[in-house]
Formats: C-alpha cells, sequence, structure tokens
C-alpha cells in the first residue's frame, strides 16, 4: 500500500489549528522512493470536510498543530497515523517522520528570543 | 538544563525571582519578544496549555496557545498595540480540549515608550460559559426564549398545560411562535413518545382536507384507489396541531366538534369508526370572537378547543425580549454559517432594538440570519442588516414605538428577505448581467461553474 501523507499547512509551518486549515499538502511516497506532493486548498475550514478529505484521499498519515480529540479518535478509529502537536516547517516535519524521528509534540521551529537562536536541549 | 529565571532587582530591597513571581499569579501569563515569540510563562500558563516553559521557549505564541484568535486574526499582526486588546475566542490545549478563552495581549515599552515584547494573559471562561447556559435556559422553554413578564407567565403554564390533556388554543399574530409553543407542549407532555402530526388547515382545499383530517376509504370517491389513514389515524396516542384553524371551512369544524365530544372519526366511505386517542392542540392568527360573532367560525367548536388558551405577544409587547432573542439566533447562525462573528455593533443594536418588528420572531431570526451572512467582520454593522431596515429611522425612545404605529412609517421593502432570496436575486442579477452565459455569471460572482450549476438547480432557476 502507498504512504501517503496529509499535512495542514500555513505557509511553510505546519497549520497551528488542524480544525482552522484551509491548505493542506498531500504527499505520496512512490515505490522508487520518489515523492509526489500536491496542495488542496478548502473551500472554507471545517475539521470534518478535512477528516472528509482523509478518507476519499486514502490517506495513511496525518502531521498536524493542535487536533480535538474527537477527530484524533476519529481518523484513529480509521487506522490512520496522526502525529498531533507538531510545530514548524512542514517540510521539516516531513523529513523527521520519514527517517523515524517525528513524534507528537515535537517542536521544530526556530526557536528565537528577540532574534537570536535559544538553546533549550 | 534548567532555564534560568531572571531576577528583578530595584523594586524591593532585595531581589525578586521573576520566576517565582509570575507563578504566584493565577492568570496564565506569558511574555512574549516582539516577533511573538516565547519567553517566559508562568505555572498557570503551563497548566492551560499543558506546555511546559521548556517546550515553549522561544517558539512562536501560535504554536503553545493554538487560539482561534492567533491563526484568524491575530490582535498584533500588521499593526503596532498601544494599549492591551481583548478579545475572546478558543484554543486547543496539548491535550487536546477546546476550551473557550479570553485572551489579553498587552504591549510592553522600555523608558522610552518603545515596544520591546508583550504580555499575553489567558482566563479560561469554560465556568463563565457554563454559567451563561443557565442562565440562559432560565429564560427559556424548550426552544421558546424570553424573559419578559408576558413570556414568564407563558413559561409557568406551559409545563402544567402539558401535563394535562386539554385542547389548547394558541393565539397570536404571525411569526410570534404557535408552532414552537405546539411542540414544546408536546414534547413535555406524556405524549411525547406518541407522533406529533400537523395540519395547516389554510394550506389545502376544503374537498382535499376532508380526506387528509379523515381519511378515507378505498372506493370512497373517483381516484380513492386506496384507503388512506387520515392526520387523526396518525396522529393515535400522540398530538395533532392544527394551525390557522380560522380557516377550517364550516361543514369540517361539524366534523371536528363530534370528534372533540366522542374521540371518533369515520372516514370518508367507511361505516367502521375509529376510536384515536389524540390531543387537540389548535392556533390561529385570526380573532375567533369576531369570527363567531361574524358566523363564519362555530361558537360550540371554539368553547371545546378553548379549555385552556395561550396567547402569545408579539415582539413590539415584549421589547426587552429583542436583545435575548438577537443572541439566541446570533448563537445559532454563528455555529450554521462557521463564521467567527461576536456580535452586533452599537449602532446596529440601536436599530433592531428600535424596529418594529411587524413579522415577531420569524422576521427577527430572518434579519439576524441575513446579516450573519453578509458580515464579513467579526461584528455585524449596520451595513449588513437589511436594506429596509436603513431606511426607516430609528426613534430614540423605544416606548415611543408602540402598538399604534401609522401605517405610513412601515418599511418599504418585504420584511422576510432573507440570505436565500438574496442570493437568488444575485444570481439572476448575474445571469442578466453576463447574458445567460453561466461561465461569465459565476465568474462576477466569485464562483465556480458548479457552484453556480448547483445553486441554479437549487433555487429552481430557469436558466436555459
Amino acid at each position: 500500500m502507498l504512504t501517503k501523507f496529509l499535512i495542514p499547512i500555513a505557509s511553510d509551518d505546519v497549520a497551528p489549528r488542524f480544525d482552522l486549515a484551509v491548505e493542506v499538502h498531500i504527499v505520496t511516497c512512490l515505490t522508487g522512493g520518489e515523492m509526489e506532493t500536491k496542495t488542496v486548498v478548502l473551500p472554507q475550514a471545517s475539521a470534518e470536510k478535512l477528516c472528509h478529505l482523509i478518507l476519499t484521499e486514502s490517506i495513511t498519515c496525518v502531521i498536524c498543530g493542535a487536533i480535538e480529540e474527537e477527530y484524533f479518535q476519529f481518523l484513529s478509529w480509521k487506522k490512520i497515523t496522526v502525529i498531533d502537536a507538531v510545530a514548524g516547517p512542514w517540510e521539516k516535519a516531513l523529513l523527521h517522520h520519514l527517517k523515524g524521528e517525528l513524534t507528537s509534540g515535537a517542536i521544530l521551529c526556530h526557536r528565537t528570543v528577540e532574534g537570536c537562536h535559544v538553546d533549550c536541549s | 538544563m534548567p532555564i534560568p529565571s531572571p531576577a528583578i532587582t530595584h523594586l524591593l530591597s532585595s531581589e525578586l525571582s521573576f520566576n517565582q513571581l509570575l507563578d504566584e499569579i493565577p492568570l496564565a501569563t506569558a511574555v512574549l519578544d516582539r516577533d511573538l515569540h516565547i519567553v517566559w510563562l508562568n505555572r498557570a500558563f503551563e497548566a492551560l496549555t499543558g506546555f511546559s516553559r521548556r517546550d515553549a521557549l522561544g517558539v512562536p505564541c501560535r504554536h503553545i496557545v493554538r487560539g482561534r484568535i492567533c491563526v484568524e486574526n491575530c490582535p498584533a499582526r500588521g499593526k503596532t498595540l498601544d494599549s492591551p486588546v481583548p478579545c475572546e475566542s478558543d484554543m486547543i490545549t496539548r491535550d487536546r480540549f477546546r476550551l473557550p478563552i479570553k485572551l489579553t495581549l498587552s504591549p510592553l515599552t522600555d523608558t522610552h515608550g518603545d515596544l520591546t515584547g508583550y504580555v499575553e494573559t489567558i482566563e479560561d471562561l469554560r465556568a463563565v460559559r457554563e454559567l451563561d447556559n443557565k442562565k440562559n435556559q432560565a429564560f427559556s422553554f424548550e426552544g421558546i426564549i424570553g424573559r419578559s413578564q408576558e413570556m414568564e407567565k407563558i413559561f409557568q403554564t406551559l409545563p402544567l398545560l402539558a401535563q394535562s390533556d386539554v385542547s389548547i388554543l394558541i393565539t397570536g399574530e404571525t411569526g410570534t411562535g404557535k408552532d414552537v409553543v405546539a411542540e414544546a407542549i408536546h414534547q413535555t407532555s406524556h405524549r411525547t413518545g406518541g407522533p406529533f402530526i400537523k395540519v395547516n388547515c389554510g394550506a389545502l382545499p376544503e374537498t382535499l382536507l376532508e380526506s387528509e383530517l379523515f381519511g378515507h376509504a378505498k372506493g370512497a370517491f373517483t381516484g380513492a384507489v386506496a384507503s388512506k389513514p387520515g392526520r387523526f389515524r396518525m396522529a393515535h396516542n400522540g398530538t395533532l396541531f392544527l394551525t390557522e384553524v380560522g380557516d377550517l371551512p364550516l361543514a369540517l369544524q361539524v366534523k371536528l366538534l363530534t370528534f372533540l365530544d366522542d374521540q371518533v372519526i369515520y372516514p370518508l366511505g367507511d361505516t367502521r369508526p375509529f376510536h384515536a386517542n389524540v390531543r387537540i392542540i389548535a392556533a390561529t392568527h385570526r380573532n375567533l370572537e369576531q369570527m363567531v360573532a361574524s358566523g363564519t367560525f362555530r361558537q360550540d367548536l371554539l368553547f371545546r378547543l378553548n379549555v385552556a388558551r395561550v396567547h402569545l405577544p408579539p415582539l413590539r409587547e415584549r421589547r426587552g425580549d429583542i436583545r435575548i432573542l438577537l443572541d439566541h439566533f446570533l448563537a445559532i447562525y454563528r455555529t450554521k454559517l462557521g463564521k467567527g462573528i461576536r456580535g452586533f455593533s452599537r449602532e446596529a443594536l440601536t436599530r433592531l432594538t428600535h424596529y418594529r418588528f411587524t413579522g415577531n420572531v420569524r422576521e427577527l431570526r430572518n434579519i439576524v440570519e441575513f446579516s450573519a451572512s453578509m458580515a464579513t467582520d467579526p461584528i455585524i454593522g449596520v451595513e449588513n442588516l437589511p436594506a429596509y431596515l436603513l431606511e426607516s429611522v430609528p426613534n430614540t425612545c423605544p416606548e415611543a414605538m408602540g402598538p399604534v404605529r401609522p401605517m405610513g412609517a412601515e418599511p418599504p421593502l418585504p420584511p422576510h428577505q432573507t440570505w436565500a432570496t438574496t442570493e437568488r436575486e444575485m444570481i439572476l442579477k448575474a445571469l442578466e448581467e453576463s447574458r445567460g452565459k453561466r461561465q461569465l455569471a459565476a465568474r462576477r460572482l466569485g464562483w465556480g461553474r458548479s457552484t453556480l450549476w448547483r445553486k441554479i438547480k437549487h433555487y429552481g432557476i430557469d436558466a436555459s
């Protein structure tokens, strides 16, 4: 089965809220290791419509920001992997996931305070 | 590695721990830099959002607060704040719970008045919302809203009437909610498990009405190819709601009278009686006493229907309910339309509270639906109200808008203009301007061709 990811986005970042995202990236991992990306713009932000899109597109994994428990449980019940509370650039999140390093709650944004990098490790 | 806590000096004689000071504040508080990246947050903030200080340090606050306001309309985006901005919104916690919140963003300035960052506070509004719900429930009965004296009396009477099995006559002007009251009585009565059947006596011709109400046997008349049970039989063990009972023809009034006496119906062409256990609720906007005097309504039927009477006052006689009804319908359409509308502007409220709602609650509901559909901002302004509301001059004194207003002052446009009618008009205009070319019309309306096609079909427009 093809691995298909859906990432709700807000510009270059993973959208902070699943239910308020109006743009999503659908990334398909092809057999040769290549990836095919398409962008879907939704007419209106809606968690229900997004869930419907996830099911109709046969998505296998969702990488998102904040998601309500109701939708998280629904998608999990439909056997879709949901990695939530991810903050940061969507491409970085996808790369982390492909390397098997992405976990729920991962903060991947560049941490700065007054323009200077801060280290929390 | 623990994040070092800064110290506050010169405030007291000894140094103060900034961390401790902030943690003592029971309100979720965070300090942000100019770019809205989190610099510091207190324990209450950690508890509310579910993110620790370490998780949040240096991260844009929208990824930690995850509020609707942060995504849709961040108060600091593209503008400089010079005073605290409070806004009501919702957020999703790390535990995936959606909470109603009040978020306040206050600018921090240095000694020269230059912006150095922000203080963000978040209040959890769950308790307030629950209280609001309870407060609103206190002014309602099964979906009927009001807090005026007249409505309070009705709220006290309805549960008592619901528990009895007497026939009820509901009177009141059009749009006052007679149907809603009838259904509420049924829902709270012991017949709630049974059917609630509604018949509009004014909507069917006399010949059809008899078979519609009482049913007919197979072969009773030409075209009666099968037996029909009739509304009385369908309402068995439930409630039959006869709306516009004033329009019931005299011949049928006699039949209804017979049923009220014996609880037995004789379907057309059938010799076998049917004992129907049905409660009758009737409603009319007509003055039945006057109709009795003019000989168009049977007095004995009036006596039998009028065992208990509920009179619904027009909205102009309970002006205090306008605000609560506006809020009620706005909450409904906010959810239905999926818009983040917070309320009405002061001017719009003045217009609405001083308007004479001739169509009563129905007209008010339509106005709210129209305004909510038209609004592009979180606050509904005067420009979003139907045009006929803007053309009538608002009266500054509500008492002056008494029931006797001259006919000339009535709104010039039909009061029941809804979003649906407006949308239909928009489609027709676009089609006319594009000379029937759907592609062009869709572009004018900012829709896709398929959306336009769907809507044309929905409104039954002949665009050929």
